[in-house]
C-alpha cells in the first residue's frame, strides 16, 4: 500500500513550522565559541605565532596552534590522511586555519582570533591546471612516495579497451572541454560541536556519513570507536560537501583541552573556502563512422584537486570510469591526472563528476552530429548501450532501458518540431556508476501494539530517507508510515551504515530496512508457534499471520506470544556490496544511475542572456518509493545543473583567494532564474537491484544539464561554446565572433 | 564585552522584554536571546532570506536589522504562524502538501516571506510570486512547488486546475499531488492574528 505513495514529507510539519532542529539550533550549555585564524592568502611559511595577546583576552580558554597539538601533527582524511587538525609551517590553500580560539563568547573569540600575530611569507601558489602542470611549478604535497612523488599528480589512472591507434573513423572530433570550480551552496553552513563525555567525545555535526567520522575521531583521538559518539542532526542540505570530517576534529581537540563543550559554527563564505566541486579539463578526440557510430575516444582528462584529497581524488577515477559515458564504444584510451592545488580541497559533489565528464562526452555527440548531418537524438539513439550491453569492456552491462529515457525526453520537449526565432533545443543524457562497495545495518523493533521503530544510520539530508524508509518498513509490516518511527543521526543508537551518498541508500538501507522487516516477521512465526503450539501451522504475511487458519493480527500474535512477559520483536537487516580488488573502482557498481535531460532556450542576441523555455529531465529509477520524493529530488537537481551551466563559478584572484565569496557575489538560481516549464519525468521497470526494483536517485537532474543548454544555444545562433559557465557575456562574446553570415541562418 | 541595552518586542503576540548587545542582529536576538531558532542564519548579509521576519507587516531579513532597532515592535517568526495548539496555516499546509519542502533550512524564511506577499496581494500572479520570493534561496528543489504552493493557499483549488501561470505543468503525471485541506485549517491572516 505505502511503497509507490507520494506520502507526505516525514519531519514537514517540523519543517514548516521552525521546530526542525538543525545542528546549529542546538544550545550545549557552557559551550565556548571558536573562532579560526586564517592568512589573507593561498600559500604561505608560517615563520612565528604568537598567542600572547589573544590568550590574555578576558574570557578566552584556549588559542592553539600547530604546537599545542600532539607531534607529529594528527592528519587525516577518507583517502590519504593528509590534512593537518592546523595548518603546520605552511598553509596550502586560503581559509586554512593557523590557529584557532575558543572563548566564553562569539565577541572574545572574534577580538582574541584578530590579535593573535602571525608572521609568514606568502608563496607563490599553484591555482590551475596549467599551473600544476608547469615543470617549475611548486609542489603542494611534500613528502609523497612514489614515481609521482616529484609533481603535482597525486594520482594517475589508465582506463580503455582495444586499439585507439588501429582504429579507423571517417570523422574526428577533437576538443578541449573546462568545467570550473563550483561550491554547494547549502544554505545550512556546517556548525561543529564536541563535549567530552564519559572517557570519551560526543561530535555534534550535519554529516553525511556519521560512522566515518566517528572512525575519524576515533583513530585521531586514540580512543575505541565505541567511546566516540557522533550526533548528526539532519543536515540542512549536503550535496556531498557534508560527507567528511572538516574540522570535527580540531573542535573535538578543542573540547578535551578545556573540558568544556565546544562550538564553531562556518560563516557561508569559510564553506565556500572549505569545500568545492573538483574542476575539469578534458581533452576528447572522438572517432565516428560516416554513419555517426562511435569509433573510438581519445581522452586526457585532468581533475582540478585541492590542497588535500579529501574524496576528490575518487571523484575524479570514478567519474572517467565512464569516460565513454552510455555509449558503445569499440576502442577507448582514457589518461586521467588528479592533481592537486593551493585550493580548498575538492570533495564529493552530487553527480560526483559525472555533469564535468558528460560535458565533454555529450558535446562531442553534438559536434560529431552536426558535422555528419545526423539528428542529436538520432546519433545518441544509435550508440546508446541496449540493456545488457557493455559500455566499459569487462565490466557491469547497461541495466536499463536508456533509449526509452532518452526518447521521453524528446518527445516531451517537442524534439524535431518547428522552433521559434532565437530559440533553439538541446538533449543530451549520462551515466553516473552508483554506490561499489560497503554495507548498510538496520534493526527495527516490532513494538507490543503493533508499531515498529527503524533504526537506520542513513541521514535524511532532505533527500527524504525516513519517509522512504517508514514506507518501506509500513509495506513490509502491513502498518501506516505513521505508525512508524525512523530513528537516525546518531552512532549511539542507530547501526553502522557506511555512508550517505552515491544515491545509495533506497538500495542499501532499503535492502536493510526490508530485510529487518523480514527478520521480524520470522520471529513472529516462532512467537505464533510457541503460543499456539509447536505444531501450528503459521503463516506470517504483510500485517496479519495465519495461524491453523485463522487470521491474525500482528497485535495478537504479539500479546498471545508474550503474555505475562512483554516484550518486543527485533529484526537485523543488512546488505553489503563486496569488494573486488581486481576492480579498478574496488568493486562493480550496484546500478548505472541515468538520466535523459532535453531543454529549450531562447537567445537574447543583444545581451547573450538565456531564457530557459522549457527544461525536461527523465530518470530511470527502477521502482518510485515515493514518486514526489523522486520528482523533487530530479527537480532540484536539474536548477542546480542550470547554476553551473549558467552562473556559478569560484573565481581565485593571484594570492588564491576567492573573489566571490559569499552570496552577493556567487550567484545560485533563484525564483527567477528558473525555466518556465519544469518537467520531471520516470522511468520505472522495477529493474535495479534495491526493494521492489528501485535503482538510486536524485543525481541524473544534473548530469546533462550543460551539453543540452550548450546544444540548444548552438542551434538558435550557431555558436559553439566549450567553457563553463555559459555567462550572458561568455555567449555575446562568442556571438560577436560568429561569422556574419551565420546569424539568421540558423533561426 | 559589548554594552547591553533592554529592548521591549512582541514577538509572535506576546510582550518580551530581553537585554541585548547593541551590535547584535534581531536575528540573534530572536535565536540565542528569546530561544526562537525557527529563523535561520546562512549568508548573513541579506541575500538569501533564511533570516525573513515579519516587522509589522513588513517582511525583513533579520540579520541586516539590529536588535534594538526592533525595539517596541511587532515581530512575527516562524513559530507563530501556526494557529492554536500548532494547527498548521493553509499556507504552511499548502507547501506540505505541494511537496515544497526538502531540507527544509530554507523553509521558514520562505513561508515567512510567503505570508506577507499574499498579506499584500491576496490573489499574486504567478510572475508576482516568483517575483516576492526571490530574495529566498533553495538549494534543494526547483521552485516552482513552492510558488504552486503560495498560489494554491491563496487560490484553495486543486493544482491541476490552477490553469493560466507558466507553472501550472510541472507536475508529472504521476504526482497530482491532492491539495485537501483539513476542516479548521487556519488561513495566514488568522494565523498571523
Amino acid at each position: 500500500m505505502s511503497v509507490g505513495d507520494s506520502a507526505r514529507r516525514v519531519g514537514g510539519r517540523e519543517r514548516v513550522s521552525g521546530r526542525q532542529q538543525f545542528v546549529g539550533d542546538i544550545r550545549l550549555d557552557g559551550a565556548l565559541h571558536v573562532r579560526l585564524v586564517t592568512l589573507d592568502c593561498a600559500r604561505a611559511r608560517i615563520l612565528s605565532v604568537d598567542t600572547s595577546a589573544a590568550a590574555a583576552v578576558p574570557g578566552v580558554h584556549a588559542v592553539i596552534t600547530a604546537a599545542d597539538l600532539p607531534d607529529p601533527m594528527p592528519r587525516f582524511g577518507p583517502v590519504y590522511a593528509d590534512r593537518p587538525v592546523l595548518a603546520v609551517g605552511e598553509t596550502k590553500f586560503h581559509g586554512e586555519p593557523v590557529a584557532a580560539v575558543a572563548a566564553e563568547t562569539e565577541e572574545a573569540a572574534e577580538e582574541a582570533a584578530e590579535l593573535v600575530k602571525v608572521r609568514f611569507d606568502e608563496l607563490p601558489a599553484v591555482l590551475t591546471v596549467e599551473q600544476a602542470l608547469a615543470s617549475d611549478a611548486p609542489l603542494v604535497q611534500e613528502h609523497r612516495e612514489g614515481p609521482l612523488a616529484t609533481t603535482n599528480t597525486l594520482r594517475e589512472w589508465h582506463f580503455g579497451w582495444g586499439d585507439v591507434e588501429g582504429a579507423r573513423a571517417e570523422c574526428v572530433v577533437e576538443q578541449t572541454y573546462t568545467f570550473p570550480m563550483v561550491t554547494h551552496f547549502a544554505i545550512e553552513p556546517h556548525v561543529f560541536m564536541a563535549a567530552a563525555d564519559q572517557g570519551g567525545v560526543t561530535v555534534w555535526s550535519a554529516i553525511q556519513h556519521p560512522y566515518a567520522l566517528q572512525a575519524q575521531i576515533a583513530s585521531l583521538l586514540g580512543l575505541p570507536i565505541a567511546r566516540v559518539r557522533v550526533i548528526a542532526p539532519d543536515p540542512g542540505g549536503a550535496f556531498g560537501g557534508k560527507q567528511h570530517a572538516k574540522f570535527e576534529p580540531l573542535v573535538a581537540f578543542l573540547a578535551l583541552r578545556t573540558g568544556r563543550p565546544c562550538r564553531l559554527a562556518l560563516t557561508l563564505a569559510q564553506t565556500f573556502q572549505a569545500i568545492r566541486r573538483a574542476a575539469y579539463t578534458v581533452h576528447m578526440r572522438t572517432g565516428f563512422t560516416a554513419e555517426g557510430i562511435l569509433v573510438f575516444q581519445d581522452v586526457q582528462t585532468f581533475g582540478l584537486l585541492g590542497a588535500y584529497a579529501d574524496i576528490g581524488v575518487r571523484v575524479v577515477s570514478k567519474s572517467t570510469y565512464l569516460m565513454c559515458g552510455p555509449y558503445k564504444v569499440p576502442d577507448a584510451r582514457v589518461h586521467v591526472r588528479a592533481l592537486l592545488s593551493h585550493t580548498p580541497p575538492a570533495t564529493a559533489f552530487r553527480g560526483f563528476g559525472t555533469p564535468q565528464v558528460s560535458w565533454a562526452v555529450e558535446s562531442q555527440m553534438d559536434e560529431a552530429a552536426r558535422r555528419l548531418g545526423i539528428d542529436r537524438l538520432e546519433i545518441r539513439l544509435r550508440n546508446l548501450a541496449g540493456r545488457g550491453e557493455e559500455v566499459v569492456r569487462g565490466d557491469k552491462p547497461a541495466d536499463g532501458d536508456w533509449s526509452e529515457g532518452l526518447r521521453k525526453a524528446a518527445e516531451a520537449i517537442g524534439w524535431g518540431t518547428p522552433l521559434a526565432q532565437n530559440r533553439g533545443r538541446g538533449i543530451g543524457c549520462a551515466i553516473k556508476s552508483s554506490a561499489t562497495t560497503g554495507s548498510s545495518y538496520a534493526i527495527v523493533r516490532l513494538h507490543m501494539d503493533g508499531s515498529a521503530t527503524v533504526m537506520a544510520g542513513t541521514s535524511d539530508m532532505g533527500q527524504g530517507a525516513r519517509t522512504v524508509l517508514a514506507q518501506i518498513a509500513a509495506h513490509e509490516l502491513g502498518i501506516t508510515p505513521d505508525a512508524v518511527q525512523v530513528v537516525m543521526g546518531d552512532t549511539g543508537m542507530a547501526p553502522f551504515d557506511l555512508q550517505t551518498s552515491a544515491s545509495r541508500s533506497t538500495v542499501f538501507m532499503g535492502t536493510a530496512v526490508a530485510q529487518a522487516c523480514r527478520d521480524v516477521k520470522r520471529q513472529l512465526g516462532d512467537l505464533a508457534a510457541k503460543a499456539f503450539g509447536a505444531d501450528a501451522a503459521v503463516e506470517v504475511g504483510n500485517g496479519t499471520a495465519r495461524v491453523d487458519g485463522r487470521e491474525l493480527s500482528f497485535v495478537d500474535v504479539l500479546v498471545a506470544g508474550f503474555a505475562g512477559v512483554r516484550g518486543e520483536v527485533i529484526g537485523v537487516g543488512s546488505r553489503r556490496g563486496e569488494a573486488d580488488p581486481q576492480h579498478p573502482l574496488g568493486g562493480a557498481p550496484s546500478f548505472y544511475e541515468f538520466n535523459a535531460t532535453a531543454v529549450e532556450v531562447e537567445v537574447d542576441r543583444e545581451t547573450g542572456e538565456l531564457l530557459i523555455v522549457k527544461h525536461v529531465s527523465v530518470a530511470d529509477v527502477g521502482k518510485a518509493i515515493n514518486p514526489a520524493h523522486v520528482e523533487m529530488q530530479d527537480e532540484g537537481a536539474a536548477i542546480m545543473g542550470l547554476g553551473h551551466t549558467l552562473m556559478e563559478h569560484l573565481i581565485f584572484d593571484e594570492h588564491g583567494r576567492i573573489r566571490n565569496l559569499g552570496a552577493l557575489d556567487y550567484r545560485i538560481p533563484t525564483t527567477k532564474d528558473v525555466p518556465l516549464e519544469l518537467h520531471s519525468l520516470l522511468v520505472e521497470n522495477e529493474d535495479g537491484p534495491g526493494p521492489y526494483g528501485a535503482k538510486g536517485a536524485g543525481e541524473g537532474g544534473l548530469f546533462a544539464v550543460s551539453p543540452a543548454v550548450a546544444s540548444a544555444v548552438t542551434e538558435a545562433t550557431g555558436a559553439v561554446l566549450h567553457d563553463l559557465p555559459l555567462t550572458a557575456e561568455r555567449i555575446w562574446r562568442a556571438l560577436q565572433e560568429l561569422p556574419a553570415t551565420t546569424e539568421g541562418e540558423t533561426t | 564585552m559589548s554594552d547591553r541595552v533592554p529592548i521591549e518586542v512582541t514577538v509572535n503576540g506576546a510582550p518580551r522584554s530581553v537585554e541585548v548587545a547593541v551590535t547584535e542582529t534581531l536575528l540573534d536576538a530572536l535565536r540565542w536571546d528569546l530561544d526562537l531558532t525557527g529563523s535561520k542564519e546562512c549568508c548573513a548579509e541579506g541575500e538569501c532570506g533564511a533570516c525573513t521576519v515579519l516587522v509589522g507587516d513588513r517582511s525583513v531579513n533579520s540579520c541586516l536589522v539590529l536588535a534594538v532597532e526592533a525595539d517596541g515592535m511587532e515581530i512575527t517568526t516562524i513559530e507563530g504562524l501556526a494557529g492554536d495548539g500548532g494547527r498548521l496555516s493553509r499556507l504552511q499546509e499548502a507547501f506540505l502538501d505541494a511537496g515544497a519542502v526538502q531540507c527544509g533550512f530554507c523553509i521558514p524564511g520562505m513561508v515567512v516571506s510567503a505570508q506577507a506577499l499574499l498579506a499584500e496581494n491576496p490573489h499574486p500572479s504567478p510572475a508576482e510570486v516568483r517575483e516576492g520570493l526571490a530574495g529566498n534561496l533553495c538549494r534543494c528543489g526547483g521552485y516552482q512547488r513552492i510558488v504552486d504552493a503560495v498560489l494554491h493557499a491563496a487560490e484553495p483549488q486543486p493544482l491541476a486546475d490552477a490553469g493560466n501561470g507558466s507553472f501550472t505543468h510541472v507536475f508529472g503525471a504521476r504526482t497530482q499531488v491532492k491539495l485537501p485541506l483539513p476542516e479548521g485549517t487556519a488561513t495566514p491572516s488568522e494565523a498571523s492574528a
